[in-house]
């Protein structure tokens, strides 16, 4: 068949790749607008007409780690000359970079995004491992009312994270975990773990039975069998489920909206919120934005044979 | 029951006679979790349904009081209420079918062999693996009115996307039509690959026509997979919070989710929010259990 290509099949083919290649472009457009944004001179990111092309700088990310102050009068040249090439890019914006004896003063960004690292890694790492015993239960054993403990175990994952909030929040304020990493860690396993347990489980059920059986014969006990043949099996799966739990948990931001405002805020509540009134600096905001979505760009490449199971809950594979 | 069979091993055989039995090692697998589950979303719902019959307000220190079902009564008959589930349902309407539209479109032109499918694939898909509230924030940057690139690129002058109420709620629609048609994509990429060769072939020697072709063939045999697709995007465009959210104030585009969070968190009206919490509740779980049901379904076939 494939080689009886009439002449019309072949241009509806080439029309097909170019409108791919032009969709590709405009769904990307956005994301090089972020990231382009986040190394542009200030005055260029909101220039009229926007600025495509420019010369990139990395003031943005100076400014996104510092805390910094207007000045009143130009500085004294020989400061300047004295100051490194990033505290001479702040002193070129009319600014000064504030200081505690020599130590630069950071902003807060550099503390939310550590927020965000240790609140996602904990509770991927609690996530995954609770969802991957839970799996192998599943998909090992016979289970009176499976389907429905499955679907009860998913159908917590699909609650309004509003919803959750409310009670959580009044149980929290009475054992004071509001505003702790510990409190947002509990309710990112909660969410993440019934994702955890139904992907698990589809790569638990690829992992033939056989293996154990061998193991059990040789004799091995169970538990030992589970560790040593089917924890191996199943490394792919569970790398790929945790980067799924990271990601959510990274992204995450209605609970940590309604959970945190200082000390243990995660980023996604945080970026938005530097808004606030007047006129915002978007390039710093882009700065900080571009970092914060590097991660997942990557982790999306690493991903990408994945994606599938990930979205579908284990449910459909390739 | 339970413990009969719990696997196809011969329970009298030497192996499993040595270590912990079948039945504990199932236990110790699976009851920490369902107790987790248990203790942090199910304890929690009944916790705020109790609160749901009161009048307690979270920032207040006096006593509360039980009333009964006036929290859903006046809730039921509140029309501001019902003008949130009515844009909800106008949100979902749009950005769902525009998903679906867009989505499918792509994997139809995306459903051939070409150089760099793989690279282009994965690029398509980026959008959706972003933070919502972070997605919502830069977008407003794209919508910005007197320098943003849209408006630029369209001639629109200085058009207020996000401030104008007759637009705001159509432009998170726009905004949640990029982040999520990747995800419909997706999804009929792999019924569209499923489909047997061999028909198109049968098909082409016919002299089937392309619609044809197209609607008597692919269609019936992607339907399943576009079902859930739409299912699972109805679902959570449903429960959209943090992209609307961070995108615009407008009361036109306050959507359930919203106004519940204003609700619990901005008036502190405690009780009444629980309320409302669990009539969105009953609502999402009649379409998760139409989802689950196709799931398992598909997954059958």
């Amino acid at each position: 068949m494939a080689a009886v290509r009439t002449s019309s099949e072949v241009a509806f083919n080439r029309i097909a790749i170019a409108a791919v290649l032009i969709a590709t472009l405009i769904f990307l457009a956005p994301i090089y607008w972020i990231a382009s944004t986040a190394f542009k001179p200030k005055e260029l990111a909101v220039s009229v007409p926007p600025t495509v092309l420019f010369e990139p700088e990395v003031t943005p990310f100076v400014r996104l780690f510092t805390k910094r102050v207007q000045m009143q009068k130009p500085v004294d040249p020989q400061v300047y000359d004295a100051a490194p090439w990033w505290e001479k890019r702040i002193y070129d914006g009319g600014e000064r970079v504030l200081k505690v004896g020599k130590d630069v003063q950071l902003s807060q960004y550099p503390d939310r995004f550590m927020n965000s690292l240790i609140v996602a890694v904990i509770s991927t790492v609690l996530a995954v491992g609770m969802g991957t015993f839970t799996a192998y239960g599943f998909s090992r054993f016979k289970i009176a009312g499976e389907a429905d403990l499955l679907f009860f175990i998913l159908s917590t994952r699909m609650l309004p994270p509003v919803v959750v909030a409310i009670p959580m929040f009044l149980m929290y304020r009475v054992v004071g975990l509001n505003d702790s990493h510990i409190g947002l860690i509990i309710l990112y396993v909660a969410f993440n773990l019934s994702f955890s347990v139904w992907l698990m489980k589809g790569f638990m059920d690829e992992i033939p039975k056989e293996y154990e059986e061998a193991a059990l014969v040789d004799g091995y006990t169970r538990m030992q069998a589970f560790f040593k043949i089917v924890l191996p099996e199943a490394a792919t799966g569970i790398a790929a489920t945790a980067v799924f739990c990271f990601i959510t948990a990274w992204n995450e931001y209605a609970f940590a909206l309604i959970m945190t405002n200082r000390r243990a805020q995660t980023a996604p509540p945080f970026i938005p919120s530097q808004i606030g009134s007047g006129l915002p600096d978007w390039t710093t905001i882009a700065a900080g934005t571009f970092l914060f979505l590097l991660p997942v760009a990557i982790f999306t490449f690493l991903l990408r044979n994945h994606l599938l199971r990930g979205v579908t809950f284990g449910a459909i594979r390739k | 029951m339970a413990s009969v069979a719990l696997t196809n091993l011969d329970p009298a055989s030497r192996a499993a006679a040595r270590g912990w039995s079948d039945l504990t090692i199932r236990n110790l697998f699976i009851i920490p979790t369902l107790v987790f589950l248990i203790v942090f979303n199910i304890f929690p719902l009944i916790y705020s349904l109790g609160y749901s019959f009161t009048n307690f307000a979270a920032n207040r220190s006096e006593p509360w009081q039980f009333v009964g079902l006036q929290n859903y009564r006046e809730l039921l008959s509140d029309d501001h209420i019902w003008s949130n589930f009515v844009i909800t349902a106008k949100y979902v309407i749009v950005s769902v079918a525009g998903q679906m539209i867009v989505g499918f479109g792509l994997a139809l032109l995306l459903n051939r062999s070409f150089p760099m499918k793989g690279l282009i694939t994965t690029l398509l898909l980026l959008p959706m693996m972003m933070s919502a509230a972070v997605v919502g924030l830069f977008w407003q940057l794209l919508y910005s009115p007197s320098w943003g690139p849209i408006n630029y690129v369209f001639g629109l002058g200085d058009f207020a996307w996000l401030s104008n109420p007759d637009s705001a709620l159509y432009a998170v629609a726009i905004t949640d039509i990029w982040m999520w048609s990747p995800f419909v994509m997706l999804l009929s990429l792999a019924g569209l690959s499923a489909v047997p060769q061999h028909l198109y072939e049968a098909a082409a020697i016919d002299r089937a026509g392309w619609w044809y072709t197209f609607t008597r063939i692919t269609l019936p045999l992607v339907s399943p997979i576009l079902l859930i697709a739409l299912i699972f995007r109805t679902m959570e465009a449903f429960k959209t919070f943090d992209i609307a959210y961070t995108m615009t104030t407008q009361p036109t585009a306050e959507l359930i989710a919203i106004r519940l969070y204003k609700q619990a968190f901005q008036q502190w009206d405690t009780g009444k929010s629980c309320a409302l919490a669990y009539i969105v509740l009953i609502m999402v779980l009649a379409i998760t259990n139409l989802y689950v049901k196709y799931l398992n379904k598909v997954k059958e076939r």
